[in-house]
């Protein structure tokens, strides 16, 4: 289907036109123009994912596949690569929310860019970040894949700095760029991994759909004694957790909010930190085939939805709390790939776009009716001042809290589920984020929108003073009276929080009576990798008694919220002062991970740095010195033996020459009498010689 | 061999005297000419000598023709040493041969 390669293209054709032509628009057709190409580019991307969606829905369930092949890229040796895009149940959800909320942010950011003398260049940069990120869902290979992995890295980078005069911005871009170089570097490893011993069997692709079919191949292949196969898995994880935001490269995400807020939904919340769960879900053939990397995963981002969460409770920014609620929450999605419940990770992946896009949205909405104050100690009584902004913003907090029925339930409620078949102690950190979770999103809600108003209010200073806290230049506005945003941010507000709502009703377990329609879609895609269907109907009591302990815990958070934010009959030093305040200390300063690294790795680099200079200087430099000198004292050598030896011995020939002439020239006297004379005593020498 | 009768040793003596007066003419003559008068003196010697070995040895009249060879080589010598020594005198206004000696060492 020739359709598909525009859905990837059209952005592209934005951002080129946008990042060349954009600013001469801007200036002549007006800033409307740029906003409404770059919008219209991505809504029309959007159009074609959805006509593809439905062309896919005509199909049978085991033939939706349409393949798009664009170009033959690579054909080297038994490496041959296309460009292709392929359109299968997995990539359509992908690519519906990825340009759908896109579109939605993209409208969004014309009304909060409003200021920006370089419209044409976000909107550009949205574009191309689009570009990328269809290119990785929807390409058919991992080296497609790997194109749009590296794009949206790009991408994210120039928006995280997008404001680049201000260095703590440009620091945060390229502390995410790095961080995740390093997961790129693992996934490129596991790429290559994977080619180089599917070439050794013979089958050398790296062709999803192919995949599938020569995966078990892999079966019992060893490298250093290790399964190829974990290794591979391994490795794309370590690149999952880099672009994922996951432990133990999670630390860039925080930073990355130095972005404008549109950005931080689209690339830090909604779409780019999930190419890491849709990369293991794409390639869920060989993570099956990995127990050991699976435990890991589940591992790892339980722990890092339990981590995230516990430092989301104590941060102040606004947009801070989010970013680590997006970490936690992906490793929620991390933790349903661990236990082979890829639906139920994707699942949690699309209801999670629409709730942490709406809630980014509504904190962008926020922050620029405060004139880009995000300090929340600073904010409080926008309820009744900001009416669209507080209800879609309280509505994505109680899909994000897990209330039923709102979409957050139905997907983080499945998570929990299969969790708990998997391993009990997983579900229970999973229950315990979903209580942290649920009160620190609500302890966000009161404080920014009850209460009274505190803009202005001085705050004691903090030695956190990372990236994107650095807005307080903008005190003098607070005076302005805050209002409601305009309508272009407030739509795609509303549209995201009617997702929010709805989102979950796709994926209604049977146990609720509802068909599970979302993993029913799905489930062409992941039949070949062995998830686990709900074969568990026995415990259906015992699903209901989940849901209600997990549903029960989230009201546990909120009503504690209520309880220390807004009724304040419970005071939050309190809390902060257990254990002498150790456990608060460590949570608002992030457990001192950054501190961490840049004493380990950053000064052990440095350290290392500084050794290998100190090696360069003294001994590289040692021996090319001393070679030097060692060919200057040879040549002072020659140099002797040349001038001494060699011109004596050609002198002295010389000499010997010139001194035999000024004897023999005497002999030359020209008197012809003389040579006559020397003839005859010559002639007769010879004559008596010969006679004697 | 008998004094009276005129023989080899006779002719070879005459012959000798001859080179001698040559070579005295040749080493104490500062004329150019006349050292070129010496050389003829020293040329006919040989010429002598030739003459007197072919008639009284047994080698034929190879002597004789060496003999011919020689007045003529004389003639000829004479003839160009009497030209160079015109360019000398032309040149130098001198046949005086201790005071040619710009060839000097």
């Amino acid at each position: 289907m020739q359709a598909i390669r525009w859905i990837v293209l059209l952005p592209l054709i934005g951002a080129a036109i946008n990042l060349t032509l954009g600013s001469r628009i801007q200036r002549s057709a007006g800033r409307a123009a740029v906003a409404v190409f770059g919008s219209g580019m991505a809504l029309a991307s959007f159009a074609i994912a959805v006509t593809g969606f439905m062309r896919l829905r005509t199909l049978e369930p085991e033939s939706r596949l349409l393949v798009d092949t664009v170009l033959p890229w690579l054909h080297v040796g038994t490496l041959d690569i296309s460009i292709a895009f392929q359109l299968d149940p997995l990539s359509a959800v992908m690519a519906l929310v990825v340009s759908g909320v896109g579109s939605l942010i993209h409208i969004y950011s014309y009304g909060y860019m409003d200021e920006d003398p370089a419209l044409w260049r976000f909107f550009g940069l949205l574009n191309l970040f689009l570009f990328a990120m269809l290119t990785l869902v929807l390409g058919d290979n991992i080296l497609v894949m790997f194109v749009g992995w590296e794009g949206v890295g790009l991408c994210s980078w120039a928006l995280i700095g997008f404001w680049y005069k201000d260095h703590a911005n440009t620091a945060a871009a390229n502390k995410a760029f790095l961080f995740n170089r390093i997961g790129d570097f693992a996934f490129l490893c596991g790429m290559m991994l994977l080619f180089w011993t599917l070439s050794g069997l013979g089958h050398a692709t790296l062709v999803f759909r192919e995949l599938g079919a020569v995966a078990p191949l892999l079966e019992g292949q060893l490298l250093w004694g290790v399964p190829v196969v974990t290794l591979v898995t391994l490795a794309l994880f370590i690149g999952a957790t880099g672009k994922s935001a996951q432990i133990p490269l999670y630390v860039w995400l925080p930073d990355a909010m130095a972005g404008p807020t549109p950005v931080s939904a689209l690339i830090h919340a909604a779409t780019m930190v999930t190419a890491g769960v849709y990369m293991v879900s794409r390639l869920h053939c060989l993570f099956s085939m990995a127990p050991v990397t699976l435990d890991v995963i589940a591992v790892t981002g339980a722990a890092t939805a339990l981590m995230a969460a516990t430092i989301a409770l104590t941060q102040n920014d606004i947009k801070k709390v989010l970013a680590y609620s997006t970490v936690s929450q992906l490793g929620y999605m991390f933790v349903a790939l661990g236990c082979g419940a890829y639906a139920a990770g994707v699942f949690h992946l699309v209801t999670h776009a629409f709730f942490k896009a709406c809630l980014f949205l509504g904190a962008g909405s926020v922050i620029h009716a405060c004139h880009h104050e995000q300090d929340m100690r600073r904010m409080g009584g926008l309820r009744t001042k900001m009416p669209l902004t507080f209800w879609t913003f309280l509505i994505s907090t109680m899909a994000i809290a897990g209330l039923p029925p709102l979409a957050g339930f139905f997907s983080k409620d499945e998570i929990l589920w299969k969790a708990f078949q998997r391993e009990p102690l997983l579900w229970g950190v999973g229950l315990v984020t979903a209580g942290l979770t649920a009160f620190y999103m609500f302890r966000q809600v009161f404080l920014v929108f009850f209460g009274e108003s505190r803009a202005g209010a001085s705050v004691e200073a903090h030695a956190d003073h990372s990236a994107a806290g650095a807005h307080d230049d903008h005190h003098g506005h607070h005076a302005h009276e805050v209002h409601e945003s305009a309508a272009a941010i407030t739509l795609p507000l509303v549209l995201l929080a009617i997702g929010a709502l709805t989102a979950g009703w796709l994926g209604i377990p049977s146990a609720l009576g509802g068909s599970n329609l979302f993993t029913e879609w799905l489930a062409p895609v992941f039949a070949a990798g062995g998830e686990h269907h709900a074969e568990a109907h026995e415990g259906l009591e015992l699903e209901y008694a989940l849901m209600a302990v997990s549903v029960l815990v989230a009201l546990g958070g909120i009503t504690l919220a209520y309880l220390v934010y807004l009724r304040k009959s419970l005071s939050a030093d309190t809390f902060s002062r257990i254990a002498r305040g150790v456990p608060y200390r460590l949570s608002f300063n992030k457990y001192y991970v950054d501190e961490i690294y840049y004493g380990t790795v950053l000064a052990g680099t440095l350290a290392l740095s500084r050794a290998l200079g100190w090696f360069d200087k003294v001994v590289i430099d040692g021996v090319v010195n001393g070679a030097a000198a060692s060919v200057r004292a040879v040549a002072f050598l020659g140099g002797g033996i040349d001038k001494f030896v060699v011109d004596g011995l050609v002198n002295f020939t010389a000499h010997v020459f010139d001194s035999a002439g000024g004897a023999l020239r005497l002999v030359q006297t020209g008197n012809i009498n003389a040579y006559v004379y020397v003839l005859l005593i010559g002639v007769t020498a010879v004559l008596m010689a010969g006679a004697w | 061999m008998s004094m009276t009768t005129v023989g080899l040793a006779h002719y070879l003596v005459v012959s000798v005297v001859l080179l001698c007066l040559g070579l005295y003419c040749v080493l104490t003559r500062r004329n150019a000419i006349g050292v070129l008068m010496g050389i003829e003196l020293i040329l006919n010697s040989a010429g002598i000598n030739f003459v007197a070995v072919s008639r009284y040895g047994s080698a034929g009249f190879d002597g004789q023709v060496f003999a011919v060879f020689i007045i003529m080589l004389a003639a000829a010598e004479s003839a160009i040493g009497l030209a160079v020594v015109l360019g000398i005198y032309r040149r130098m206004r001198a046949i005086d041969t201790s005071r040619l000696t710009t060839l000097q060492g």
